[in-house]
């Protein structure tokens, strides 16, 4: 099945092609080394974690057996490791401190519940599912000393954006329409993550209804970028943290603040028009899209049901590669699904760049894009170059229509998917009830906020009869060409291309708000919105720290189905760029309370 | 002159257009001026009508939902039941809740598939689904998921029957196009306490597949629409996609009427819905057609609106206008890929499942005796006549019981039939019964009618074993018979004694018998029967009696 078939102007029909020879499939268990001091700024000595050492806690220490316990103690012996060390690290590396008994999935989970209230000013989730979290943990170091974990991400904390069904946990999509919603299952992905022992923290703030590029446009109030409040960009800034924070970018910022404040090691986002890359990007974590399809929407509240996907987020493109493993392939309760390619699990780590060919679109060159943007994209550019890698120019003329195409495409099925919330099975009913129309009309007013209303409407504008054609069909049209220019270069010889993943570092939220939503949205999309028309696999891999101190990533764009090829890459390229990890800049996210900042910003609207 | 010639040219021409789209359906097409109970139904305009002031007629044309007979609903995994506790078969997408997509129920496909196999339609390789909007409480998700764009079956036809001429006695054959055959979602139910002003919502059938059917307005009256959608309920009920029953909301039948001047262009149509029997949607319609005719004559202009079929007064009424103008503003469903069906087993890609795939080839090579077919064939087969034939097939189960009796028995078939029709049917009838609720079974029946047959009883009293094995339903025929004492009298000495007496008291008789006059001899025999209470031997007691009169004649 194609995998944008409905909203192409099709005739023909064909089967995705599954190029499955360009993968390879990883083996597990094989413990992947540390970060790279050269490139790491991570304090790396051999880790422990100071509560394990300090012996406080735990029973479930005791209820195991006196040889494991005996290998705790020689692992712990003589480490030192603060607690936002251990939570730094990737899952690959937390997993085997697990495994190796270093420190236990409970005080983990504790770890990051105390971590996640810490940093409550991020305001980066809506629900914290504490009690749930432990009981998890619990359950996972029941298997972890038994062991016999469960995966990878057993007893791995992750959190997941709002938008994601969650059994009986409260899903809002950060709307008044659904502020008391609880779900009565869990998406699949969601369910995936479960499976594998995985350990839920919570449900992340975002955009309403997903629709906005900054995370401040919910009814939970705005998501700080983590990097307000590290060194970097506190040393170039003179104003107080609360006056001058920066956003993180959405709508997924949620679920990129958490990963980037160390709450998380791993976050679902959803990616529309670039809903995770772009938070990604601006908060300094991996951010994955992958190949539309590859991962099943089922109990995705959508917002483009033909772009949706829903997007992985990870401290390295290693533990991206291995959720995606874990999340892809068929799902018979979501009939645009295909069937994975193959499991990758680890990506190689001799990946040779010497044969790959590495396009570089011109229309990319946008206005206002940032000068320094622009130098690590060179940086990057030339970073493949030196290594042997075709380095070319490469066109995607029909770029420039894709904000506009998209905008009509979106509001359209926005308006469709939106028409549903009407108060009668489920989320806000208005107290109004002189008659069924209106109790859906203030239900709806009541409900959602002007930016999903804005769309609702111009959506049914461009479905009316009268308009369908000038705007949808159109806009269909364009949708198929810019999917064509992306094949046409990719059957050119390009394997995958590099681009900015936005205009800039992320913008004051005083700044920010200085525009619309849509105004923003059409430029902060600009660069991740085209790869969902043509529903390619991209990943935002963070490059470097920009003057201002904050994240700037880049993306990397493959093509259908090659996604672990793509992440390669991405590995590639992350193993070399250096950017530095928030940790190594102390805890100072965490600092803000302390220093008896005001919480005038841990807005909730409910 | 000059005028009459026109519109009598044009009248020509507009028949000719009429008359091709029937014409190539049977030689034995009859057209001839109909006349039905209503006296409405003028669909073909006689040559010899030329100089006849031209009148108005009716134009029918058909939007039918039919549920499929599938036992889980079109996209999502819940039991389909006409009687169940509200709201107890709703999946979670069947309620609309966030995040749930709809996944395609194969067995719906196979059925629309089918179906339109059935009924001569063009199988769609690939079809697509749609969006329809609109805001109503008994639709969750606010749109409806149907085939706007592209349907699974296009261009099929429908051959329909009905019985016409003065005494109703000749098969009439016509065929109306079928435009498309779409899938969608069916909507739940709204009940409305008027009372308490509020709406209650039940789920049950929301989600439930239907079919629906557009047939265009190649109709002309109600009594040619009941027939189209007869033979149609008879069609889906053969190929078990739909059990039809129009009462249960399983088949429901919206009329678009208009009525105009042959040759013109169609008039404003109107509407009609909530028609739930065939009976009521032959009254609905041509009561709409009088209605639009009285309105033009009086000069008045005709509306376009959906209108109620109220069965209490036999009168179509304005629906109260629930949104206003409606813009249904479709669009792709988005979740749905396109639905591919198949040729034949050969032309699957590889690596598709053949049980997940629909396999037209498969489908047509299961497509059962449609009911046409097997009118002909008892025709052909059992020399019935044709009007039986309807009446055979029109009932459920009704041909299988025939056939079963004839199996068992040496009755020949054009006596059966009589059985049948007559008293089985008669009695199913009457007391409002299927035929599998008879509580006769065809081999039970078979026996009564082979004793009739080999002569133990006679066919009077055949009737009234079979009034008795209606009663007490278990009893075989010869139980009955030997319990009541009713076979037949075939003691020589007994009959000879039986005999004497009505000749010797009926001595008129004998002698005009005698005389010559032997169709007297019938009487006789009437009361020798009468005596007997019809148990007597006809054949016996002819030979008796025939003896009996003529010694005495030779005395």
């Amino acid at each position: 099945m194609p995998y944008f078939p409905k909203f192409m102007v099709i005739s023909n029909p064909r089967p995705l092609p599954l190029t499955s020879h360009l993968f390879l499939t990883g083996v597990i268990s094989r413990a992947q080394p540390l970060r790279q001091s050269a490139h790491g700024f991570l304090n790396r000595c051999p880790i422990t974690d100071s509560a394990v050492r300090r012996g406080s806690p735990k029973q479930t220490w005791q209820r195991a057996g006196a040889a494991h316990r005996a290998k705790v103690a020689v692992n712990l012996k003589g480490c030192h490791i603060s607690t936002v060390d251990m939570l730094s690290l990737t899952i690959r590396e937390v997993s085997s401190a697990l495994r190796e008994g270093r420190i236990s999935p409970t005080e983990l989970c504790r770890k990051c519940l105390n971590r996640i209230k810490k940093t409550q000013h991020l305001n980066a989730y809506i629900t914290v599912t504490e009690e749930l979290a432990l009981k998890q943990a619990q359950e996972a170091e029941t298997r972890l000393l038994q062991g016999a974990p469960r995966g990878p991400l057993d007893g791995i904390p992750f959190a997941v954006k709002d938008n994601f069904c969650t059994e009986n946990i409260k899903t809002t999509c950060a709307s008044r329409m659904l502020k008391d919603y609880t779900p009565p299952y869990n998406a699949t992905v969601v369910q995936k993550l479960l499976d594998q022992g995985a350990v839920l923290m919570g449900k992340t703030n975002m955009d309403e209804f997903a629709m906005g590029s900054g995370s401040i446009d919910g009814a939970f109030g705005p998501v700080r970028n983590p990097w307000s409040y590290a060194a970097p960009y506190r040393e170039q800034t003179e104003a107080a943290p609360d006056s001058d924070w920066v956003v993180t970018g959405g709508s997924s910022g949620g679920s990129a603040a958490a990963v980037a404040s160390l709450t998380s090691y791993l976050a679902l986002g959803s990616d529309t028009g670039g809903s995770t890359r772009n938070p990604g990007a601006l908060c300094g974590v991996v951010a994955l899209k992958p190949t539309y399809g590859l991962l099943s929407r089922h109990g995705l509240i959508p917002l483009v049901n033909s772009m949706d996907v829903p997007g992985i987020m990870t401290r390295s493109v290693g533990d991206a590669a291995t959720v995606l493993g874990i999340l892809q392939g068929l799902d018979v309760r979501d009939s645009t699904t295909v069937p994975a390619p193959s499991s990758p699990t680890e990506l190689p780590e001799d990946f040779d760049v010497k044969n790959i060919c590495v396009g570089i679109p011109k229309e990319y060159h946008a206005p206002g894009l940032s000068e320094e943007t622009v130098v690590q994209w060179s940086r990057v550019a030339d970073m493949f170059e030196r290594a042997g890698a075709r380095v070319e120019q490469v066109s995607l003329p029909h770029t420039q229509h894709s904000i506009v195409c998209y905008h009509v495409l979106c509001h359209a099925e926005v308006a469709s998917n939106m028409a549903r919330f009407d108060g009668l099975e489920y989320g806000h009913r208005s107290a109004v009830d002189s008659s069924t129309a209106a109790m859906y009309a203030s239900t709806r007013h009541e409900g959602f906020n002007d930016v999903v209303r804005g769309r609702i409407l111009s959506g049914n504008y461009f479905l009316l009869k009268q308009n369908y054609e000038h705007y949808v069909e159109k806009a269909q049209k364009v949708r198929r060409l810019i999917a064509d220019d992306f094949k046409r270069v990719f059957s050119s010889g390009v394997d995958v291309l590099l681009t900015p993943t936005t205009l800039t570092d992320a913008a004051r939220y005083s700044d920010f708000t200085q525009e619309d939503n849509r105004t923003r949205s059409a430029q902060e999309d600009i660069f991740t919105q085209p790869v969902n028309m043509a529903g390619l696999p991209a990943v935002s891999v963070p490059t470097a720290l920009s003057r201002q101190g904050l994240p700037i990533g880049l993306q990397l764009i493959g093509p259908a189905l090659q996604d672990k090829k793509l992440l390669s890459v991405a590995q590639w390229m992350e193993q070399r760029v250096g950017f530095p990890s928030i940790n190594d800049y102390g805890d100072s996210s965490e600092s803000r309370n302390n220093n008896g900042m005001t919480k005038r910003e841990q807005t909730s609207a409910v | 002159m000059s005028a009459s010639c026109a519109a009598a040219s044009e009248l020509l021409h507009n028949m000719n257009k009429q008359i091709s789209s029937i014409l190539y359906t049977k030689a034995s097409c009859v057209i001839r001026r109909l006349s039905t109970s209503s006296s409405r139904c003028r669909s073909q305009p006689q040559p010899r009508a030329e100089s006849a002031p031209q009148q108005l007629v009716g134009v029918v044309g058909l939007e039918i939902h039919a549920q499929i007979n599938s036992n889980t609903k079109l996209f999502s995994g819940s039991s389909v039941r006409f009687t169940a506790p509200p709201n107890s078969l709703v999946s979670f997408f069947d309620a609309s809740l966030p995040g749930t997509l709809p996944v395609l129920n194969k067995r719906c496909v196979d059925a629309a598939v089918m179906t339109g196999l059935a009924l001569s339609c063009t199988i769609n390789r690939m079809s697509l689904f749609d969006r329809k909007h609109y805001f109503y409480a008994d639709l969750p998700a606010g749109y409806q998921i149907t085939q706007q764009r592209r349907p699974i079956a296009v261009d099929g036809t429908l051959t329909y029957c009905f019985l016409g001429g003065k005494k109703r006695s000749q098969v009439i054959r016509k065929t109306v196009n079928i435009k498309q055959i779409q899938l969608e979602q069916d909507s739940g139910k709204s009940l409305h306490d008027d009372l308490r002003s509020q709406t209650l919502i039940d789920l049950n059938r929301a989600g439930v597949g239907l079919m629906e059917l557009v047939m265009e307005p190649d109709m002309s009256c109600g009594e040619e629409a009941a027939a189209a959608v007869r033979e149609l309920q008879l069609i889906l009920q053969a190929l078990g996609t739909c059990q039809g029953n129009m009462s249960e909301g399983q088949l429901r039948v919206d009329a678009n009427v208009s009525v105009h001047k042959p040759g013109e262009p169609l008039g404003i149509r109107a509407e009609v819905k909530n028609i739930n029997s065939v009976r009521y949607l032959a009254r609905a319609i041509d009561y709409e057609i009088q209605r639009q005719i009285d309105i033009l004559q009086r000069g008045g202009t005709v509306q376009n609106e959906t209108r109620a079929y109220d069965s209490k007064s036999g009168e179509t009424v304005p629906m109260r206008d629930k949104e206003g103008l409606q813009d249904y503003r479709f669009m792709p469903e988005p979740n749905l890929p396109p639905l591919i069906v198949y040729e034949d087993n050969a032309s699957l890609p590889t690596g598709i499942d053949a049980c997940q795939a629909v396999v037209v080839e498969t489908i047509r090579k299961v497509l059962p005796e449609l009911p046409s077919v097997k009118r002909d064939r008892l025709v052909q087969t059992y020399g019935i006549l044709p009007e039986h034939s309807f009446t055979l097939v029109n009932e459920d189960g009704l041909v299988d019981y025939f056939e079963a009796v004839l199996k068992v028995t040496k009755m020949g078939p054009r006596k059966v039939i009589g059985w049948v029709i007559k008293e089985l049917l008669g009695h199913l009838k009457q007391q409002d019964m299927s035929v599998s609720q008879s509580p006769i079974s065809p081999s039970a029946l078979a026996e009564l009618l082979e004793l009739q047959e080999t002569g133990h009883i006679s066919s009077s009293v055949a009737g009234q074993v079979f009034q008795e094995m209606w009663k007490s339903s278990g009893k075989t025929a010869l139980q009955i018979v030997q319990e009541l004492d009713l076979g037949l009298v075939s003691d020589t000495a007994q009959l000879h004694s039986i005999c004497q007496k009505v000749v010797d008291s009926n001595p008129d008789e004998v002698n005009a018998i005698r005389n010559g006059n032997k169709k007297v001899l019938n009487k006789l025999m009437g009361l020798v029967q009468k005596e007997t209470k019809g148990r007597a031997d006809p054949v016996l007691v002819r030979a008796i009696l025939q003896e009996k009169t003529l010694l005495k004649s030779d005395c």
